[in-house]
């Protein structure tokens, strides 16, 4: 085999063109990274959102919150099942939910108005949302216009901290608290007491029930019995199911985009490699003919050449790494077309992206050099020694 | 003229590394021009909206509707000359993966309103007289095969149950930000099956004078301040801007990935230029001994340089312009109307010319600055 520090040596002795291929393909490594990362920030935040352990119930045939619509004796037949989980004060730990969206002007640009979730809970619901977290001030005490803002809103919305008063639907909200929800889609929320927004909404109407599973292990079996009662026409999922299902609608154009995207610059990429290393063994054909006559295989001289693309392939996807890995923890905001509602998330970058990328990069290196160095193996060493 | 084929036969010497060249800054310049393409059409749907028209929305948000009753008390205000209304129904068809929009109108009034809405006469009696009858965008015609008078069944998912409607015309639209996927329906047989709620989304109002539109706007909103349901009014294209603005960062983020995009396969087409360039060095001080000047010769690989970037951005702004009409894209909705632009195709061609600057002035300036012995003692 031909030593590799051979073919990092012949890289080292021409800078500027190892430079630049380099850059071009950490540049498409990054927009890579960058891309998925983003849908991964954004699928990531939904997903956190649906807990394992909880059930949501929507009426039949909506697809979203913003779609259902469930009466109060609906509220009372789940609050009844025996499937629901009891809290530490025996009750049930049943949260029938408001959900509305509100427009809210932007605070670094009025122009924007973005829709907001206003989620009207009951006081239950703090249990049954295991990741919520309050993270200044109190929760709202039942029967006043007090309300609760998620952590994403703050920097974004005016009014929103703790001590100032929200005004939406006609009314003036004193906020009361804010609260997290590790980066999940409910630090994009307002919540509040349902029982003072159902007026001021649609009336006597939730959108939603969520309930803590007692055996989280017998879902099937209580959306079974739930979805059998003749006294109501709801479908019963999982809600951590009913997350990722609305998730799927934009982190699929977000990943078609990346792939698209990507794919064709890749193509691009690759192309610019090809010439290059036909460009550089074009110069090297004596060297080439050297080792052959040395009595090196022409395998081992197309191995050698593919490790040498390979190789400036890999500093490039070090580099677009590195270019990525900044964007990391970058809040941007946009709709979720499924429930038409804004989401704030992070981009996320994780090892496996890390290596993904690494890998696109050792992919892209070894297609362009591939071509360049069966070239290389196929020279007759007279002429190219010549 | 007379070097152009010098120019020719050096582009033809290596005939891969040309097309490759000219293939990946095609590619580049394809990918550039779809993506500010997303950026221009997006900003174009946002200052749709006709300046005689003003949206009435209720005042609490986008989903909460308002009362029927309403039409009378806008319809009798100083400077309004039509009224209409419509209801957002999102009802879904088929196995519901594919979506499109569709809502409930009041059909004579609405289609006087839009005279963006194309279609023949008697289709469009056919849909006013029909009560459950429907109109749609003709893009929907070729996506799902349907034909005028079939039966067409729609999921309701926030109104319950499956709804069956007649197609009764097909429709073009003048303006492509009103969209040719849309199934519009009448609103009468909506508010009977819904059990006579009398419920409205949206109102449309028609105004005598556009430059009226603020006062007008004030004055609905005035009428309602303190009923159930207060409203806010804006112009229709206040109404289609905010919209635009619903996708947040995501065409920032669009137009910065448009610029790496461009400038990575800058970097590694310029490159390749650079090295073929210097393998000719021998070559140039030939070209310089038989008695071409410094100036022709940085023109020369200039020119050859140029040539590889303006192929490239023809074949890849060209395709664009030509591939996305062809397939009819409108990204699955969310991009009506998607069209790539003429200053996309200017600024796409200046960035062709940036690129035959950024890959041709240093080996162009080399060749012109090349002293001939020096150069000479490399060649065998």
């Amino acid at each position: 085999m031909i030593p590799i520090t051979y073919n990092v040596r012949s890289v080292v002795q021409r800078p500027l063109s190892t430079a630049l291929t380099a850059l071009g393909v950490g540049l498409v490594v990054a927009v890579f990274i960058g891309m998925l990362a983003l849908a991964n920030g954004f699928r990531a935040a939904l997903a956190k959102t649906g807990s394992e352990t909880n059930a949501m119930v929507l009426r039949k045939g909506a697809d979203s919150e913003l779609s259902s619509g469930l009466g109060r004796d609906v509220a009372s037949i789940i609050a009844a099942d025996p499937h629901v989980a009891t809290g530490t004060d025996a009750r049930p730990l049943v949260s029938p939910e408001v959900y509305v969206l509100i427009p809210l002007t932007k605070s670094f640009d009025t122009t924007q108005i973005a829709n907001v979730v206003v989620r009207g809970i009951s006081e239950q619901a703090w249990q049954v949302r295991q990741n919520v977290k309050i993270t200044a001030g109190q929760r709202p005490t039942s029967g006043r216009a007090e309300v609760c803002v998620g952590s994403r809103l703050t920097q974004r919305f005016p009014h929103t901290t703790v001590g100032q008063t929200l005004r939406f639907a006609g009314r003036d909200w004193s906020v009361v608290c804010n609260f997290t929800a590790g980066g999940s889609a409910f630090e994009s929320e307002i919540w509040g007491e349902n029982e003072q927004f159902m007026p001021v909404f649609r009336g006597e109407v939730f959108q939603s029930i969520t309930f803590r599973l007692k055996d989280p292990g017998a879902f099937a079996e209580a959306q079974r019995s739930l979805q059998a009662d003749k006294r109501m026409t709801v479908d019963v999922r999982r809600e951590s199911d009913f997350y990722a299902q609305q998730s799927q609608l934009l982190s699929n154009i977000l990943n078609f985009l990346a792939v698209m995207i990507t794919g064709i610059m890749a193509i691009g990429a690759v192309f610019g490699a090809i010439n290059t290393m036909y460009a550089a063994i074009s110069s090297r054909a004596p060297e080439i003919g050297v080792l052959l006559t040395l009595g090196f295989k022409p395998w081992t001289v197309l191995v050698s050449f593919l490790a040498e693309s390979a190789f400036i392939a890999v500093i490039g996807g070090i580099l677009g790494c590195l270019f990525a890995l900044p964007l990391n923890g970058i809040v941007t905001s946009t709709t979720n077309w499924s429930s038409f509602s804004e989401i704030a998330f992070s981009f996320r970058i994780t090892p496996l992206l890390l290596s993904l990328g690494l890998f696109f990069a050792v992919g892209m290196g070894v297609l362009g050099g591939f071509f360049p160095a069966l070239r290389a193996a196929r020279l007759q060493v007279v002429q190219a020694l010549r | 003229m007379k070097y152009l084929r010098l120019v020719v036969a050096n582009l033809g010497r290596h005939k891969l590394r040309t097309i490759l060249t000219i293939l990946s800054v095609a590619l580049a310049l394809f990918l550039f021009a779809s993506l500010r393409s997303v950026t221009t059409t997006l900003a174009a749907t946002a200052q749709f909206g006709g300046a005689r028209r003003l949206v009435t929305l209720n005042a609490t948000g986008l989903v909460f509707p308002l009362p029927l009753s309403y039409v009378n008390r806008i319809k009798g205000m100083s400077g309004v000359t039509g009224v209409s209304w419509a209801n957002w129904f999102g009802g879904r068809y088929g196995d519901g993966n594919t979506f499109f929009a569709n809502f409930a109108v009041d059909p004579e009034s609405y289609l006087a309103m839009y005279p963006e809405i194309v279609l023949p006469d008697s289709e469009k009696q056919a849909f006013i007289q029909d009560r459950t009858g429907a109109l749609i965008g003709k893009r929907l015609i070729s996506r799902y095969g349907w034909r005028l008078g079939q039966n067409v069944t729609l999921q309701g998912t926030i109104f319950p149950g499956d709804w069956t409607f007649t197609i009764r015309g097909v429709y073009t639209p003048t303006d492509p930000a009103v969209g040719d996927d849309v199934l519009i329906f009448h609103h009468e047989y909506f508010d009977e099956r819904i059990g006579r709620a009398g419920i409205v989304g949206w109102y449309i109002v028609e105004i005598a004078d556009a430059s009226q539109a603020p006062q007008i706007a004030k004055s609905i909103d005035d009428m309602f301040r303190n009923s159930s349901s207060p409203t806010k009014t804006g112009t229709e294209r206040e109404f289609q801007a905010s919209f635009a603005t619903m996708w947040g960062n995501v065409s920032f983020l669009m137009s910065t990935i448009g610029l790496a995009v461009v400038f990575a396969i800058l970097l590694v087409t310029a490159n390749a230029m650079m090295m073929s360039a210097r393998e000719r060095t021998g070559e140039i001080a030939v070209l310089k001994t038989v008695g071409f000047s410094d100036r022709l010769l940085f023109v020369l690989v200039l020119v050859e340089a140029g040539a590889l970037a303006l192929t490239g951005a023809v074949i890849g702004l060209g395709g664009a312009k030509l591939l996305y009409p062809a397939i009819n894209f409108n990204g699955a909705g969310f991009l009506p109307g998607f069209k790539v632009t003429t200053s996309t195709l200017i600024v796409g061609g200046l960035v062709a010319v940036g690129l035959m600057l950024a890959s041709g002035l240093v080996p162009a300036l080399r060749a012109a600055r090349l002293p001939i012995v020096q150069a000479l003692r490399h060649v065998e």
